[in-house]
């Protein structure tokens, strides 16, 4: 899969994903007000298969799993970070977002085209060539992405036990 | 095998004989929490996909304290599919308005030391405080905990923080979290657990050491656990629950810990968290004294019956001045009555605190007493985000109850001690 990429520093919170003044409204209108306290462009401009690249300690805050599902209805395709919020990291994968460990900020700028390859945890900036590693995802997550997220996931559990 | 707290109510909870911190587990989880935000709405969908009810509806405990009380047509809708789908269930656990669900959850005896808990909220490892392994989790993740009573962990390691020494007077729990916030960082756990140790912690009350396990979740620990003792069975009692159910685990000295930080209560004054991070705390010598519009005591973190108790101590026989304004909303119905009965209630309302409906409220932006365009808070809440309490520009503070009640009283960011000491005199 590849997209364009967005950067953010570090410490980027579920409270600037999922503002709490739209939080009881439609997840759909949620989502336009996805990171506006820093960034006005990114919402209305973010297309299909982007990237998030960002520092550390993305995600932090709240248990809104929002935060994760608005990235993913404005088409976001993964979030690469130094390092995530425990559980906002579940979250994306439950949702079906990948999350990557990896030290990418001085291999991408915002703009960028990325290539990424979840099963080996490389990425690849098609922009200017470099290919950075980022740390390979566990086992029984990738069970839960293959499976498209854990409510599908249960159903083929599910299903079996039946 | 030595083992840490957190390794072995893992173990249990994964019915092994022991774990490593590194391995990932499933575990049995003894009771699951919901909010009315994360919760019903959000799982409901769900388990009607997978045709399926909770798998124990005696496991699971509903508490509505997000959109509480409804103020339009959305919030209202929410409470009442919460309720419907509480009576769909037949939990008979169900709290609608009585309070913020960290809070409600141990004064009503659900929390036992030993028990593996998880909860649909970032604040969850305030249940540390009395002994059990509880985290947050998103509302999938809870879904899945609500169909099949178990939940994957990876066993963390554990980074033991150690206090010494007796706190000095118009210092609190919430500066020691101040500080480590400051000291560590928000990824200081780094998704670990951290486990609260030493003498100025065993000599803590319980509604103080929830303080403390409640802003794990700003240290970025995934729990944050203090062993159970004496003073958590008292509690326990006193919610009306047996406290010889849960098994009082503690850990081994000679368990492997990540690391073991020490720090010196004696030495602690109070702390303030400058917008917009709980880590961009310092002293309040440092601090810059900003005039501010409003004042909050409320959450989970900061409005307690004791956390009421110190903003008294501060506001009791003087008067919020007059640019500022204080919202009090107390963390739980049973608080409210309470500070009523011991006097508490008096002392704050008539130094001209507006009394608030317990539950989340401003703390999240969620709720009435949000922050327009430009203006500034000094809260006791645990997290000053950008635009958390309200507008994208607005700004807030964070101290314990003492500070934001001297902030009350002078109208910007102010050292509660020169008015302890007054009241000395
Ligand atoms: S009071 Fe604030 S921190 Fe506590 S549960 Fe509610 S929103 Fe979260």
């Amino acid at each position: 899969m590849s997209g364009k990429a967005w950067k953010y520093g570090d410490n980027v919170d579920t409270d600037l994903l999922a503002p709490g003044a739209y939080m009881k409204g439609p997840v759909e209108e949620l989502a336009k007000h996805c990171l506006e306290a820093i960034d006005l462009e990114f919402a209305p401009n973010v297309q299909p298969g982007d990237v998030i690249v960002a520092g550390r300690n993305f995600g932090i805050g709240s248990s809104r799993e929002q935060a994760a599902e608005v990235l993913v209805l404005l088409g976001v395709k993964a979030v690469i970070a130094k390092s995530f919020g425990g559980i906002f990291y579940r979250n994306a994968f439950n949702l079906g977002l990948l999350a990557l460990v990896a030290d990418a900020g001085a291999d991408i700028q915002a703009g960028h085209e990325l290539d990424l390859d979840p099963a080996s945890g490389t990425i690849t900036n098609t922009t200017t060539g470099a290919q950075i590693a980022a740390e390979p995802v566990p086992e029984h997550l990738r069970r839960i992405v293959a499976a498209g997220g854990l409510v599908p996931y249960l159903e083929q559990k599910l299903e079996k036990h039946s | 095998m030595s083992m840490t707290l957190a390794e072995k109510i893992i173990a249990k909870a994964a019915g092994q004989e022991s774990v490593r911190a590194g391995e990932i587990v499933t575990c049995n989880v003894d009771l699951a929490m919901i909010h009315d935000s994360g919760g019903p709405r959000r799982v409901k969908p769900v388990l009607e996909r997978l045709g399926v009810k909770v798998w124990d509806a005696k496991k699971v405990v509903v508490i509505s304290d997000h959109f509480v009380p409804a103020v339009d047509q959305q919030s209202a809708a929410i409470l009442k599919l919460t309720r419907d789908w509480v009576k769909d269930q037949e939990i008979e656990g169900f709290y609608d308005q009585q309070g913020i669900c960290h809070v409600v959850l141990p004064e009503r005896g659900h929390l036992k030391p030993g028990m593996f808990v998880v909860g649909g909220d970032s604040h969850s490892p305030t249940g540390g405080a009395f002994g059990c392994y509880m985290f947050g989790v998103g509302a999938t993740d809870m879904a899945g905990v609500l169909v099949t009573g178990e939940t994957w962990i990876r066993v963390p390691e554990t980074i033991r923080i150690d206090w010494s020494g007796t706190l000095p007077r118009g210092s609190s729990a919430k500066d020691m979290m101040l500080k480590l916030c400051a000291t560590l960082g928000m990824d200081g756990g780094d998704y670990q657990a951290v486990e609260y140790t030493g003498s100025t912690i065993a000599g803590l009350s319980m509604t103080e050491r929830m303080t403390m396990s409640n802003m794990a979740a700003e240290l970025g620990a995934q729990a944050g656990l203090i062993a159970a003792d004496g003073t958590t069975a008292d509690y326990i009692r006193v919610a009306g629950a047996n406290p010889d159910e849960g098994t009082a685990f503690a850990g081994d000295e000679d368990a492997a810990y990540r690391m073991v930080h020490k720090f010196d209560a004696s030495a602690l004054g109070p702390q303030i968290a400058a917008p917009d991070s709980p880590a961009n705390s310092g002293p309040v010598e440092d601090a810059d004294d900003a005039p501010v519009d409003q004042c909050y005591i409320g959450a989970c973190t900061g409005a307690k019956l004791e956390d009421l108790h110190m903003a008294a101590e501060v506001l009791g026989g003087r008067k919020v001045a007059s640019g500022t304004r204080l919202l009090l909303a107390p963390a739980s119905t049973r608080v409210t009555a309470a500070a009523a009965a011991d006097g508490t209630l008096a002392k704050l309302t008539e130094a001209g605190a507006i009394l608030m409906p317990s539950g989340c409220g401003a703390c999240a932006g969620y709720g009435a007493g949000v922050l327009a365009e430009g203006e500034t808070c000094m809260a006791s809440t645990a997290r000053n985000f950008k635009g958390r309490m309200g507008a994208r520009s607005s700004k807030v503070y964070l101290g314990s109850p003492y500070t934001v009640a001297a902030t009350a009283v002078l109208g910007r960011v102010a050292d509660p001690r020169p008015f302890l000491a007054e009241n000395k005199s």
